[in-house]
């Protein structure tokens, strides 16, 4: 009988097949969908947050592949993995139901909900494998049709082009992190296992642990391998135009769900494992992530179209998760995955409206699109404001309860009567960015939205297969916005662990 | 139902749920949205009222925690040792629902009437929530939806080009000081690892106020309430804002929104007490923006601006107050009090005259209203009363208080400042009074001017009441103002603020008497400093101009030096890479899985 992880995992690959043999294409992804959003939150009650110390992952599945070096197709969940879950869960749905009906598409209908179901599928596997080697070998398997549909099914004349610049850029960044990751296999003991949870253990115990000269350049080569899967400054470029060229689901999946994966190894897998690297290199981390707030934070407002300038955004607000990642300690930590979850949903909900937008007026460019729409199309207009201020980080949603964390926990180190160190600078300088990225949303709803009408187009409102996904992601939102212990609590038993702070 | 807790829970949560019922339902039935929000308004000013007499405390929610860090969603609505909760809260619900009742006849046949009232308790729920915020975080939450529901109301006729600019402005200004709020929270979390404000304690305070941080932490605090009670030099949003409909001026950009940052200095006034440095600079931002903001109404035309800049003038006299050792922050608290009636007043009483004159806002092409709008003659006269601070009104007795606070502190500067602005104001509500209603009818628009509906006159005959006597004991009591009027003691303070009076009025008078069209021409002040043309050139420069090239840069630089090129390189000097380059994509990507394929192959076989 396979565990409630990995029915997660392989439902929606046995959902492509099915597709691929047949099954009508959007009513059994979409039904997918569904049931593994409802697998999703059943596992999540079953986690159990009393735990005090004890088992570090819960709901664990095994299946022991080789011995020695021991290699499991495991999976198992924490805190962490379990918010990052229920992230793919919901957006998945979302992204699904988004995408256009099957006689709408150009080309196979088929291999687009595909594509998508299997990218769902690598972003499950990795954040819940507990195997060292399945966890790199899934988000491999979520890239691949990721690089397909930007080619295939994206938008603009230079999508090739595009796929083209993704695909090498982010091989290369897999192929640097995958040399870190096998250096990390081999110092650690004896070559001889890929579960993350005994490599931990041999990270922290003193006797077992990586000097701190080879710990200092594993870590650089999982910071760049990792950072170039997040878009860490400067190694962002491939972001935007990604983001703008591909089809609509893809967007959301990648940049709300996939794109997680390389923070989730930083916290996961860099930060138990390599404590003296990590230390070694904040200040590194401090002025790259400095680079994404407010650098990238300014390129941003200079996007003329509203596809480049959501994508950029998503480049920026990485830097925020990284500032929770380098704070560290309890807050910082929490913060930093409350904002991959919230920044996750928010992301994927922007673009969501923005492909409703791009299949009414045809462009997304600030100049194209006119005006006042807001008159036009109000459901959309409305929706529009919900997801612009989520992604400024208004309270109410989860995104401003995951900045607040992240900003205390920069300060959590602090002493008393100490001066300012370089995290708190970077922290304050970081702030700044709040005002960047309410003035890049504010003048997009503004100028897309707001004043006269000058269109002469009459579109429809949007439909209830838009609605749907976007009301999906605005509940989520706000839900963990109201009321974030929600997410939280499933936190807590991982902190006091080893899987997320040092000892 | 006297108990705290109900009442303050209901308080801040019925208008939330009424927002949300009208904005996921109700868009389609404005009647009904309008009286639902009306009606839960007038619930929660009832609740207030009891809360005067209610016993217990309010239960906290947590909102986040992690181990040792909490943030609590806490009502503080303390027994007699915090009135300011109570008497802020009645008046918010109070002007609250008398703005309700007037929109109700203002905005009748408005398109986006239910969206309108939407924002009005959307508005609501968030002001309540900054007035019974126990902490700071908590504050800042309510702090920033505040902005939001501003944001919204500001931009209420969004498909005016001036209305969205405006709203954007507000929101973005409040986000500049904002910056500043977190900072000066964090740092004060930092330095008595507290963040509710029971827990300031004078030995806390004390053992915080010994880090150099300290001052710098109460004025980055400080920066919220520049940013949310326009003070200089973050001010310039609020004349804008009066591109909202007038009874969103009345309620938040006169009489409640604008004030809370003078509401949030009053709550934090035991760490300000601490830091000399932070004192001294509320002083003087406060002083200042008085003057300034009283030069600019000099020269201003339109109706609802130049009560902008008397509002933003007022607003300066609170802030100044709360720099104040000793009496200052009560005395500024009771301006605060008196302050909402009389300017809610007056706001409405502009809506009346904008309304009856079709729209027109401009004061020189009204002219003779007396005669046509009889009775928003005789209000509008009570609130100007007020606000120039007449003898025996409430506004006087405020002033005063505050005047005699800087006074007896030895703030001679500052007393002189805010004596010059006792004579400004006088002066140009003089004008402002003269060139509406009396003389002669200047265009067509104030001819025909009619009075209006009935429903309106009943808000301003009930804060024309309050104007006149809020300062009175029994009023003052009740709202736990910390002050009230008493027989004027015969000092310098008074003489000199009577002698700006009259002389004040008596200039205006000579001046504009039976004029046609403006005396005087200051350009300096009807451009109000240039300020906003700076502030515009900065952005241009600044912002966009950086933005353009850091875009660039990063298109043309960062990614070919980052990317392109060692890509390019690499592919052209490994022959090892070209076996791969099969030149397509989907071949590439294949390879790419077949990769992973192969090697989980190899492991497990």
């Amino acid at each position: 009988m396979p565990s409630s992880l990995e029915i997660l995992v392989f439902l929606p690959i046995l959902a492509a097949l099915a597709i691929g043999f047949g099954a009508p294409a959007r009513f059994t992804a979409i039904g997918a969908a569904i049931i593994n959003l409802g697998i999703g939150l059943v596992a999540a009650k079953s986690y159990n947050v009393n735990i005090e110390g004890g088992a570090v992952f819960q709901l664990e599945s095994s299946r022991v592949l080789l011995e020695s070096p021991k290699l499991a197709l495991a999976f198992g969940v924490d805190g962490m993995s379990l918010i990052l879950m229920l992230l793919t869960v919901i957006v998945t749905l979302a992204a699904v139901w988004a995408s256009p009906a099957e006689s709408k598409i150009k080309g196979s209908p088929k291999l687009y909900y595909i594509s998508s179901l299997l990218i769902a599928a690598g972003a499950l596997g990795a954040f819940l494998s507990t195997d060292l080697f399945f966890l790199y070998a899934f988000h491999e398997l979520a890239l691949i049709p990721t690089f397909l549909m930007i080619g295939m099914y994206g938008h603009g004349k230079n999508r090739k082009r595009t796929a083209w610049t993704i695909t090498i850029y982010l091989g290369v960044g897999s192929l640097i992190l995958l040399a870190g990751l096998i250096a990390l296999f081999v110092n650690i003991g004896q070559n001889d296992t890929f579960s993350i949870a005994e490599m931990i253990v041999r990270a922290q115990d003193s006797e077992t642990m990586i000097p701190e000269a080879t710990q200092s350049w594993i870590y650089l080569l999982l910071l760049v391998g990792f950072g170039v899967l997040v878009s860490l400054f400067p190694f962002h470029s491939w972001a935007p135009d990604a983001y703008a060229d591909a089809p609509t689901p893809i967007s959301m999946l990648h940049a709300g769900v996939l794109k997680k994966f390389g923070l989730y190894g930083l916290i996961r897998i860099a930060g138990p494992m390599l404590p003296a690297g990590a230390e070694k290199w904040m200040n590194l981390v401090l002025v790259l992530l400095l680079g994404n707030i407010i650098i990238l934070g300014l390129v941003t407002i200079a996007q003329k179209r509203l596809d480049r300038m959501i994508g950029m955004s998503s480049v920026m607000h990485m830097g925020y998760v990284f500032l929770g990642v380098v704070a560290g300690g309890t807050i910082g930590i929490s913060g930093a995955v409350l904002l991959m979850f919230a920044h996750g949903v928010s992301i994927a909900l922007l673009f969501a409206l923005a492909g409703s937008l791009r299949e009414r007026f045809g462009s997304l460019e600030f100049d194209k699109l006119g005006g006042g729409l807001g008159k036009l199309v109000p459901k959309l207009g409305l929706l529009f404001g919900f997801a612009a201020f989520a992604s400024i980080g208004l309270p109410g949603f989860a995104n401003f309860a995951a900045e607040v964390m992240i900003f205390f926990g920069a300060f959590q180190p602090m002493e008393a009567n100490a001066p300012l160190s370089f995290l708190q600078w970077a922290a304050i300088i970081s702030l700044w960015g709040v005002v960047i990225s309410a003035v890049y949303m504010l003048r997009a709803f503004r100028k897309i939205f707001k004043g006269p009408l000058t269109t002469t187009e009459t579109p429809k409102d949007m439909s209830w297969n838009e609605r749907v996904p976007a009301l999906l992601l605005i509940v989520s939102l706000m839900l963990v916005g109201f009321y974030p212990e929600i997410l939280l609590k499933y936190l807590r038993p991982a902190l006091e662990s080893l899987t997320l702070i040092g000892s | 139902m006297h108990d705290v807790n109900t009442l303050a829970w209901i308080i801040l949560l019925l208008p939330l749920l009424v927002a949300a019922s009208i904005l996921f339902g109700l868009k389609k039935m404005p009647g009904l949205s309008a009286l639902l929000s009306t009606g839960s308004v007038l619930i929660t000013l009832v609740c207030s009222i009891l809360l005067f007499s209610a016993t217990g405390k309010a239960v906290p929610v947590t909102w986040i925690s992690i181990f040792e860090f909490k943030v609590n969603i806490g009502l503080l609505v303390g027994g007699d040792k915090d009135p300011l909760a109570k008497g802020m809260m009645f008046i918010v619900t109070f002007i609250g629902t008398l703005v309700h009742i007037f929109s109700l006849g203002y905005m009748k046949d408005d398109d986006g009437k239910a969206r309108y009232f939407a924002g009005l308790s959307i508005f609501m729920f968030s002001m309540t929530g900054i007035v019974l915020a126990d902490n700071l975080v908590m504050m800042f939450i309510f702090w920033e939806l505040v902005g939001v529901s501003s944001y919204i109301l500001i931009g209420h006729w969004y498909n005016k080009d001036s209305a969205a600019d405006a709203a954007k402005k507000a929101f973005l200004t409040n986000r500049i000081g904002d910056f500043g709020f977190m900072i000066g929270i964090l740092l004060v979390w930092v330095l008595t690892k507290q963040i509710e404000f029971a827990k300031f304690t004078p030995e806390i305070v004390a053992n915080a106020a010994k880090s150099p941080l300290f001052d710098i932490a109460i004025i980055a605090i400080f920066c919220g309430a520049i940013g949310k009670s326009a003070q200089v030099p973050l001010h310039v949003w609020l004349p804008d804002a009066m591109e909202g409909p007038t009874p969103v001026s009345a309620l938040i950009h006169a009489a409640t929104m604008v004030a809370a940052g003078v509401f949030m200095l009053a709550r934090v006034s035991a760490l300000i007490g601490a830091s000399e440095l932070a004192a001294t600079v509320i002083l003087w931002t406060g002083a200042i923006t008085a003057l300034v903001a009283a030069l600019m109404a000099l020269q201003q035309n339109d109706i609802k601006r130049i009560l902008a800049y008397s509002t933003l003038s007022q607003l300066g006299y609170m802030v100044m107050a709360q720099g104040i050792a000793g009496q200052g922050a009560d005395a500024g608290m009771f301006h605060l009090y008196t302050h909402a009636f009389f300017k809610a007043l007056l706001f409405l009483g502009a809506g009346a005259i904008i309304f009856g004159c079709h729209h027109e806002q401009n004061i020189w092409k009204m002219g003779g209203l007396r005669k046509k709008m009889p009775f928003t003659f005789w209000t509008f006269a009570i609130g100007t009363a007020a606000l120039i601070a007449v003898p025996g009104t409430s506004g006087f007795f405020s002033k005063e208080g505050i005047l005699h606070a800087a006074h007896a502190a030895g703030h001679d500067f500052p007393w002189v400042i805010g004596l010059i602005v006792a004579f400004l104001t006088p002066f140009y509500m003089t004008r402002l009074f003269i060139v509406t209603f009396l003389g002669k009818s200047r265009t067509e628009n104030a001819d025909h001017a009619k009075e209006v509906p009935q429903i309106m006159f009943v808000p301003l005959v009930i804060l024309a009441v309050l104007a006149l006597f809020s300062a009175y004991k029994p009023i003052a009591k009740f709202l736990q103002a910390k002050g009230y009027a008493h027989a004027p003691e015969i000092d310098p303070t008074f003489g000199w603020s009577l002698f700006g009076l009259i002389a004040g009025v008596g200039l205006a008078i000579w001046i504009y008497k039976g004029r046609e069209k403006e005396r005087i021409n200051i350009p300096l002040f009807a451009n109000k400093f240039y300020i906003d043309e700076i502030y515009n050139g900065l952005i241009a420069i600044f912002q966009d101009a950086i933005a353009g090239l850091l875009d660039f840069i990063d298109r043309f630089v960062i990614d070919p030096v980052v990317a392109r090129f060692p890509a390019m390189t690499a592919f052209t000097a490994g022959s090892f890479f070209r076996l791969f380059q099969v030149g397509n994509l989907q071949g590439y990507t294949f390879l790419f899985g077949a990769g992973v394929v192969a090697l989980i192959w190899f492991l497990l076989f």
